[in-house]
Order: structure tokens, then C-alpha cells, then sequence
């Protein structure tokens, strides 16, 4: 079963060895390799997970209009995923391809951050995901076209693109069902408020990412949460909606410590490949 | 007020120098969405490089039942067709 991880012995036995204060092991970031691996299934991994879960909306928006916005996200994304993971494999170096990492890790693998796992809930929610998700990407992606890796740097500038579309429309929904009818904007609020919690996580410099972003590889995050913070201010303040107040933030994503979202997202997507390993299309 | 969003038909503009063409209509509740949900229904195939949406309630259309007036005199005036001019060889798209 994909969502149950196998702990192995000599996981045991580093678990012994593992600081009992608490804290997360840290991600190994001493390595140049196993750094930019990490990093790249990062990139990765946001993109992959937030492209199944907006498919899960195939069949179901509101209208087929909105279907054929969603489906079109999630394509974008699982193709700025294929880049990043099939990068991955060859920065590894160990066989693995984009298709391979994508269908056979595990919860405890996964490198996303928690926003992108959290259920679709109704569309405000999903627009709010959205909105706070795509926002932080293209600011992202914007940074990583000047990154040191050629091959990042070509990739972040094909999605950026992609993804400052997917903030526009977000934003506009954001807008429009925040200053629409009484229960579009409980629902925005509602939506905004789960959300709000992980945006922390987005802009969380550990070892991994202050390592990438030293050898100028990856973004410094601080370099634009100013800029995050204005535009999300910005468009709540079109959408007549009050900023919410910051709320203990919640990390782990980016350690594997997912929350049980995760497993059942795994479960659906690596359930073909893995039932039939022969499966080609 | 209908709860459905108003109907918005959508024209798209294939290639620079060639004319806006109809090509189906969205739903959508204002014009900005609208030209999204064009963009996400008809060029997601690289169809379009720019997009037209007009409210499909601003177009007045002819009457159905007054083809025999509006259309039919039209039928038997073939000669009205620029077919009977000798187009000099090279020219094309006439």
C-alpha cells in the first residue's frame, strides 16, 4: 500500500540516534548533489501535488468553463513537474526517472509543502489555495530564471508564464466571490482563513534552501515575501476582505513530514503504476 | 435575475492580419472572466492570438422568418458573384 511507509532497520537504528529535542531531522544539505536533488523535488513535488488535486475538480466545477480552467492548471503543472522530477532523477544519477519518483516514493519522500496537499473543500477554497499558492510561484519561478542551473533557469521561464496566469484568474475569483453574494464571500473567508496557516511554510529558509540559494541555484524566499505580502494585500482589499491574522505556522513539508492528506492523494495517483508496473499508454 | 451566468460568444484571431471568427460561445459572469474562459476553451491548443467576447444579448440578429425577404431575392442574381473577370495569372488569394 503506498501510504503505509516501511521502517526499515537501519532507520531504526538512526532513530535512536536522532536528536530527542523534538526537532525535524534536518534534510541533508551537506552534499551539493543531494542538495539540488532535495531541491528540485521541491519543485517538483508543489507542482506535481497541486496538479492531482486540481484534477480531482475534472468533471465537477461549477461549470465546464470553470472544468476546462482547473483541468488546464493541472496540466501546466504536472508538466512543469515532469521537468523537475525527470531533472531530479539525472541529478541523482541512480536510475530514476521523472515517472519513477513521481509513482514510487513514499509519504516520507515527498517534498511539497503542506498548502498544496490540503483538500479542494468547496471552490473559494480552492481559488484561495490557488491564489496564495500561484502568487508565491511565479515569484519563485521569476527569481529561479536567474538561477546558476541553466536547466532550472529554462524551466522556471517556460512556467512562469503558465503560473502568472494562474494567478490572475485566482486573483480574480478571489475578488469576485469575496465581493459577491453573502455566502460567496463566507466561503472566500472561510477559504483564505484554512489557507492562511501554511503560507509560512512557503517562505521557510532551512538548510536546503539557504544552501541553493548560497550557490545562487535556488531563490532567496526573504528576497520577496515583501512583495508577496503587498500583492495578497492588494487583492483582498479589491476582494473588501480583511487580512487574516497570522496563525502559528505549521511545518514539515519540505521533510516529508506530511500532513494525512498526502497519503490518500499517493494512493489514488500511484495506484495504476504500481498495480500494473507493465501499464504503458 | 438569472442564477445562470449571461452567455458570451467568442471570436478568435488565428494569426496576425487575418480577421476576428467566431467560434462558439462561454458562460461567465463579466466580461473579464469571460475572455479567461475563452482563453481556456478555445486557444488552449495554440488556436488564437488574440480573443473577442461580446455579451451574446448585445447581438440583434435577422429573423428566421423573414428569409424569404432578406435572403431568397438573393438566389436567382448569380451575376452579382465576381466570377466573370479574368483574374491575371499570379494573383492569389482572390
Amino acid at each position: 500500500m503506498p501510504s503505509l511507509p516501511v521502517i526499515e532497520k537501519d532507520v531504526e537504528r538512526r532513530a535512536e540516534q536522532a536528536n530527542p529535542g523534538g526537532a525535524f531531522d534536518p534534510a541533508p544539505a551537506d552534499s551539493g548533489n543531494l542538495a539540488l536533488f532535495d531541491y528540485l523535488l521541491r519543485l517538483g513535488d508543489d507542482s506535481l501535488i497541486l496538479g492531482q488535486r486540481l484534477s480531482e475538480w475534472c468533471g465537477h466545477a461549477p461549470s465546464v468553463e470553470v472544468d476546462l480552467s482547473l483541468a488546464n492548471f493541472a496540466l501546466d503543472l504536472v508538466g512543469q513537474a515532469t521537468f523537475f522530477l525527470d531533472y531530479a532523477g539525472k541529478v541523482e544519477n541512480a536510475g530514476r526517472d521523472g515517472d519513477r519518483l513521481a509513482f514510487h516514493r513514499d509519504v516520507l519522500d515527498y517534498r511539497n509543502c503542506l498548502m498544496v496537499e490540503q483538500p479542494n473543500g468547496d471552490f473559494a477554497r480552492t481559488m484561495a489555495r490557488q491564489f496564495l499558492f500561484s502568487t508565491w510561484q511565479k515569484m519563485l519561478f521569476e527569481h529561479l530564471t536567474g538561477s546558476a542551473d541553466q536547466h532550472i533557469a529554462a524551466v522556471a521561464a517556460k512556467a512562469v508564464k503558465e503560473v502568472a496566469y494562474h494567478e490572475e484568474l485566482s486573483a480574480e475569483w478571489v475578488i469576485r466571490l469575496g465581493d459577491g453574494t453573502d455566502e460567496s464571500r463566507a466561503r472566500m473567508i472561510d477559504g483564505i482563513d484554512w489557507v492562511w496557516r501554511f503560507v509560512p511554510e512557503l517562505f521557510d529558509m532551512d538548510e536546503v534552501a539557504s544552501a541553493m540559494a548560497a550557490q545562487g541555484i535556488g531563490a532567496d524566499l526573504a528576497a520577496f515575501r515583501a512583495d508577496y505580502d503587498r500583492k495578497v494585500h492588494s487583492v483582498l482589499e479589491a476582494a473588501t476582505l480583511e487580512v487574516p491574522n497570522d496563525q502559528r505556522p505549521i511545518l514539515g513539508g519540505r521533510t516529508g513530514h506530511h500532513s494525512e492528506h498526502l497519503g490518500h492523494i499517493l494512493s489514488t495517483m500511484q495506484f495504476l503504476p504500481r498495480a500494473y508496473p507493465d501499464a504503458a499508454w | 435575475m438569472s442564477k445562470d451566468w449571461p452567455l458570451w460568444e467568442v471570436f478568435v484571431r488565428s494569426k496576425g492580419g487575418l480577421s476576428h471568427r467566431h467560434v462558439g460561445s462561454v458562460h461567465a459572469p463579466d466580461a473579464e472572466i469571460a475572455v479567461r474562459h475563452a482563453r481556456d476553451t478555445y486557444t488552449r491548443r495554440m488556436e488564437g492570438v488574440s480573443l473577442w467576447v461580446v455579451e451574446s444579448s448585445a447581438i440583434h440578429a435577422s429573423d428566421p422568418g423573414d428569409d424569404a425577404t432578406m435572403f431568397a431575392p438573393a438566389e436567382d442574381k448569380i451575376y452579382r458573384h465576381p466570377t466573370f473577370y479574368n483574374i491575371p495569372d499570379g494573383i492569389s488569394h482572390i
